[in-house]
């Protein structure tokens, strides 16, 4: 029945997403492109640096891999929890925590290389879960929203924080408010000479790799999304809702927090975040231009974190600040959320097609 | 009926609706009310009482026939134009808000004013003026949360009332009334009657009929097969034609061989959230190799009867034991572990994961288990194969085993949740309402599943509404009517349509001696 | 401890108790009266936000106050008309809505306030001006009460007029009454002919406003300028104040009150002796605390009348 003309409606399906996905981008950088004409004196020079900036030296795309790393283990965080269908923010306290995790170990004991940053990468995941556990626990327990205790704990955490870098991590001779600085053994090597790519880069792709095969090849995975799909079905099936819930947020937190702990131990030579570094939020973001699907992770972390560095080096070479990208951002994420955004022309589209499948049986 | 169209104040006239998934609800119904009467309009789950009504509500549009209002044709394309022409309309579910009071209730939409201020006395005013001149007794700032059921539906009548309704839309008014309120909800239809207002009445009890309406039409399987004097019926007239055979789909079926117990209900007792009991001391047995029907109207306890035998209502009095294994502290899926299957009553909501592929929604009840899980991971390739064989041997039509669930046709998706019920051979399975809106290619197919999963030894209990079906399908049977079992036929054979309608209607009732049959392990 | 009572007992911390409780009470109106009507509104950190710095900036550039206090609720509005597009036309989640609009906001404001002024930390630049400071005439002369309740800015005033006004509309108006019935039963609205999308659009549309009453009151009386990221969660606060206040307006005054109490604490307490970030965490542990409360409790109702299985 099949051939050139007509297509299975999934296959249109799936072509539709990926035209909207195009679209919903288009429409963000257009509007982004308007922004800089009336922000810059000099548009076409900002643009340039913009769009351009991130491939002109090997030290740029540098920039644009090392963000890619934490763009990367957030978006995964959050598909996991988004699989799901909890809106669980405290990815981004976790992240924070994970960071401030493999700090501790990589200040406080004394190890053998490798099996150092290994033990500190572990820490930071699980500091991560802690966080991510109370607004799952909260929700499975007492039906609390998961959306307001998270958002409230991402505060908490960066207080606890705070005082843990202050009171028990500070170098007094460092000049800022950092931690002491981490010994080799616990640090991740730069892999690309001259610039600040380093070992995280292989953790994420394994990250994204395993988080894929977790979510779509495991009996939890499978749970994790049936729940979050129809949770009457699961419950009907014999699935363990309220444990897969949690599940799904220990997973999410683990995630988070090894990106935190991932992001401290590669690109610093101190502990020094002051204020929650945002690569949680980024998640939600890059899961949801990735349909939550890990296999599209990679692309979309790439693709934010394209922008930024192009924003970046914008804001350097001109006068265009570089949160312009939060404005793209947000434009990206009501279309691709909006389920009846282009609907029309889809629904155009499957009629014409089952009308050539009619001419073509007849 | 053209003789007396003057007095018709209401007339429907080749009324044909096709839902989008194909299913023929209504197919050129003619009905036709006369002014001043309590018409009824009955008929069995599924005959196209609630479409042909939503049609005359605006709630859903007709693909052909017109309606004519005293005489004048009308377009009705939703409920606020339906109330300007007059109709109004009390839904089995109430459409109030519970927190505000009945005179909030009443006016919502035409709220009185004082400048630019809400003016709830006026409100009160209008709601006493409403109820006094229809004889109600109504408190307008009592808040609708407090009030029992039977007053809640009065608002909903007199909100009708107060919007200028001269024709009345009643469905199952009684369903969810005590007899008392039966009895007052009489007395004030019989009071509208006498000020000139038309009643349409849906209702399956034809004790009541008899008791209130004028006229009755009559519509089976989305056909108007007759309208008349109620006074020229008896019951039994009715109850025949309501239920009446016709499509009778040929299935091989070898006689039942029943063995050992493997369902045992005892003593089962139920209320819902209101707190109204739904099922009242049921007990009964169900043995390997029968298919075990339950028959009745609709909302006569059989989905919760349904859902306690599935784990998915865990709070009831009484005992339930699968192969001697009491359920009711359970989880599902140690319920589901004993070899236990449920096609659900209501598949998109139960049944599937939409978004989800055909494949993984057919391991949802076994996707843990050891033979599916290797070192972690999935075996992708038996999940896979078991699929393609399961695709293939419940004749799922689709474009292969990863095609999202929600673009398959409803015969389709019920191919699939019957597949994943029926593939793991269970010992006690619960199908209820298989072949609900579902086209006649699948349903003969899932009937056939049916008898051949019973040779193969399960014992099977059949929910269903659809008379033939549970008739056709049932090696036994017992008929549900408020909560309670009315009539127990250990073979089907010898049941005439007649007897069952007669039962499912509540106007028989078998004696406790006969009913206890049922129970085969004392 | 004495330290800590005496600061708690003083007329100026009663005074800051006010000044504090402001924002998150016009938040938490504006999360009420979406609520009513069905509607999540998670934007109202980024809504405060964008009008924070809009208020500002109008202020400066046609140098009134009043115009920018127009300015940020234009702004409001504007957001609450983009969240009602894309959750109501659109049908994305307004859960996911709100959280752009939230992500925006941080970021779309630097972007603003650094094309306007070339700082990315706050406004000090812009010459911006302030609502004014109200003495109320007789209560101000009263000693102690007075020097709490007189002596507020202006947007304070609105605040807890606001209570009274959106209690009037909800409960007194044909418009509030319509809002509560679509939040209860939107079937039954729909039943009688009541727009359920327009409602909805008219509630995101004075929640936006509240809102950005509430940031225009950040940076144009609580302080004198706007700062990166100023709200600080006072918009997420006010989501668990509006829970808390169990969805009436005076309800959510109380409990906007404990909050505004547990930021001048969070304040006050900074100067004595214990790590500042455990007096910082203060609102918003105190927030995690009442959303389980407020569950706890509603579950045990929902039990009593058993619903959840």
């Amino acid at each position: 029945m099949k051939n050139k003309q007509s297509y299975s409606s999934k296959t249109i399906e799936n072509r539709f997403e990926i035209f909207r996905v195009i679209v919903a981008i288009g429409i963000s950088l257009l509007v982004a492109l308007l922004l800089i004409m009336f922000a810059s004196k000099q548009p076409l020079n900002a643009l340039k640096w913009f769009l351009a900036g991130p491939i002109m030296t090997m030290r740029n795309f540098g920039n644009v891999l090392e963000l890619f790393i934490p763009l990367t283990f957030g978006g995964l965080s959050i598909a996991v929890m988004f699989q799901c269908n909890q809106f669980n923010m405290a990815a981004e306290g976790s992240f924070f925590l994970g960071g401030l995790g493999a700090a501790m170990i990589a200040v406080g004991v004394k190890m053998p290389s490798v099996i150092h940053a290994v033990v500190a990468l572990l820490a930071g995941a699980l500091f991560g879960v802690v966080l991510c556990l109370i607004p799952a626990i909260l929700k499975v327990k007492w039906k609390a929203n998961e959306v307001v205790s998270s958002l409230m704990l991402n505060y908490i955490a960066l207080f606890f924080g705070s005082y843990i870098l202050q009171y028990m991590l500070m170098d007094p001779d460092a000049g800022y408010i950092a931690s002491h600085s981490f010994p080799k053994s616990a640090r991740l090597a730069v892999i690309i000479p001259k610039t600040g790519v380093h070992m995280g880069i292989f953790i994420a792709i394994v990250m994204v790799v395993l988080t894929y095969l977790f979510l779509y090849r495991t009996k939890w995975g499978y749970a994790i999304r049936i729940t979050g799909q129809n949770e009457n079905f699961a419950k009907y099936s014999g699935i363990g809702v309220g444990s897969t819930i949690i599940l799904s947020q220990i997973a999410g937190g683990a995630l988070a927090g090894m990106g935190g702990a991932t992001q401290v131990l590669g690109m610093y030579t101190r502990f020094s975040w002051v204020s929650l570094p945002g690569y949680g939020f980024d998640g939600i973001i890059i899961s949801i231009l990735a349909k939550n699907n890990p296999k599209f992770i990679p692309l979309a972390a790439f693709f934010l974190a394209y922008l930024r560095v192009g924003a970046d080096i914008m804001s350097r070479r001109s006068d265009v600040a570089p949160e312009v990208v939060s404005i793209i951002q947000a434009i990206i994420v009501v279309l691709i959320a909006g389920k009846m955004f282009l609907d029309t022309y889809k629904h155009k589209m499957i009629v014409k097609n089952s009308q050539r499948q009619v001419k073509e049986e007849a | 009926m053209a003789e007396n169209v003057a007095d018709n104040v209401l007339v429907m006239e080749n009324i044909t609706k096709v839902y989008p998934n194909g299913f023929v609800a209504n197919k050129n119904v003619n009905f036709s009310v006369r002014k001043g009467e309590i018409h009824a309009l009955v008929g069995e789950n599924g005959a196209g009482k609630s479409t042909l009504m939503k049609v005359l509500f605006g709630i859903e549009t007709p693909d052909s026939g017109r309606i004519l209002l005293n005489g004048k044709e009308v377009q009705i394309h939703n409920p606020s134009s339906a109330i300007k022409y007059g109709i109004g309309m009390v839904h089995q579910h109430f459409m109030l808000a519970p927190s505000l009071t009945v005179a909030e209730n009443m006016v919502m939409g035409i709220e009185p004013k004082n400048m630019f201020l809400f003016d709830f006395a006026k409100a009160v005013q209008m709601t006493e003026d409403v109820a006094k001149k229809y004889n109600f007794d109504i408190d307008p700032k009592a808040h609708v949360k407090d009030l029992p059921v039977g007053q809640k539906q009065k608002v909903e009548i007199l909100k009708a009332l107060m919007r200028g309704a001269q024709i009345l839309i009643l469905d199952e008014p009684t369903a969810v009334l005590t007899p008392q309120e039966t009895t007052e909800l009489f007395v004030q239809l019989k009071e509208l009657k006498k000020q000139g207002h038309t009643i349409i009445f849906i209702s399956h009890k034809l004790r009541e009929i008899k008791e209130i309406c004028d006229r009755i039409t009559i519509l089976r399987d989305g056909r108007s097969v007759g309208e008349a004097d109620v006074k020229e019926l008896s019951e039994q007239d009715i109850s025949n034609s309501m239920v009446g055979r016709n499509v009778v789909l040929d299935i091989q079926k070898t006689e039942a061989h029943p063995a050992e117990n493997i369902l045992s209900v005892r003593e089962l007792s139920a209320v819902n959230k209101f707190g109204k009991t739904i099922l009242n001391n049921v007990s009964f047995d169900v043995r390997r190799g029968e298919i075990f029907g339950i028959a009745g109207v609709e909302g006569n306890g059989q989905s919760e009867l349904a859902e306690i035998l599935t784990g998915l209502r865990p709070y009831f009095n009484g005992s339930v034991k699968i192969k001697g294994v009491e359920i009711q502290n359970l989880s599902i899926r140690k319920i589901r572990e004993l070899k236990t299957s449920h096609v659900p009553e209501d598949r998109m909501t139960f049944g599937i994961a939409g978004d989800v592929s055909i494949k993984e929604n057919l391991i949802s009840d076994r996707f843990y288990k050891k033979e599916y899980n290797h070192s972690g991971l999935q075996k992708a390739k038996m999940i896979n194969e078991e699929a393609d064989r399961n695709i293939k041997e419940y004749l799922v039509k689709c474009d292969g085993r990863e095609q999202p669930i929600r673009m398959l046709s409803g015969g389709n998706i019920q191919k699939v949740v019957v597949a994943r019920e029926f593939s793991s051979n269970p010992d006690f399975i619960l199908v209820d309402q298989p072949t609900r809106g579902i086209d006649v290619g699948a349903t003969e197919f899932v009937r056939k599943q049916i008898v051949k999963l019973r040779d193969q030894g399960s014992a099977i209990v059949l929910i269903s509404a659809d008379l033939n079906e549970v008739m056709e399908l049932s090696d036994s049977l017992i008929v549900m009517y408020e909560g309670e079992i009315v009539a127990y036929f250990p073979d089907t054979k010898n049941i005439t349509e007649k007897e069952m309608g007669e039962y499912m209607l509540g106007i028989k009732k078998m004696s406790p001696e006969e009913i206890g049959d049922v129970i085969h392990e004392k | 401890m004495n330290a800590v009572m005496a600061t708690i007992f003083s007329a100026s911390f009663l005074f800051s108790v006010i000044r504090l409780t402001t924002p998150i009470l016009l938040a938490a109106l504006a999360a009420l009266i979406t609520d009513r009507a069905g509607v999540m509104n998670i934007g109202l950190e980024g809504i405060m936000l964008c009008s924070a710095l809009a208020g500002v900036v109008a202020s400066a550039a046609f140098h009134s106050a009043f115009l920018g206090l127009i300015f940020a609720i234009i702004t409001g509005v504007v957001f609450g008309l983009i969240m009602a597009y894309s959750a109501l036309n659109l049908k994305a989640d307004i859960i996911l809505v709100g959280i752009a609009i939230n992500l925006m906001a941080s970021g779309g404001t630097i972007f603003v306030l650094y094309s306007i002024c070339g700082d990315k930390g706050n406004s000090t630049s812009l010459k911006s001006l302030t609502m004014p400071s109200i003495n109320i005439p007789v209560i101000g002369n009263i000693p102690v009460l007075g020097s709490i309740l007189s002596g507020h800015n202006l947007l304070t005033y609105i605040a807890f007029l606001s209570v009274f006004l959106i209690w009037l509309l909800l409960y007194k108006t044909p418009l509030g009454l319509r809002i509560r019935v679509v939040g209860e039963n939107p079937n039954a609205a729909e039943s009688v002919g009541i727009n359920v999308r327009k409602i909805q659009y008219i509630v995101l549309i004075i929640s936006g406003v509240l809102a950005s009453i509430g940031g225009a009151y950040m940076s144009m009386g609580y302080m004198d300028k706007f700062s990166r990221d100023m709200v600080a969660g006072r918009g997420f606060i006010a989501l668990a104040a509006e829970a808390l206040g169990t969805g009436t307006p005076v309800g959510i005054m109380g409990s906007s009150l404990i909050f505004g109490a547990a930021d001048a604490l969070a304040t006050n307490l900074q100067v004595l002796n214990i790590p500042v970030q455990f007096v910082q965490m203060i609102p918003y542990a105190l927030t995690i605390v009442g959303l389980i409360v407020y569950s706890v409790m509603r579950n045990r109702k929902e039990k009593k009348i058993g619903i959840s299985k």
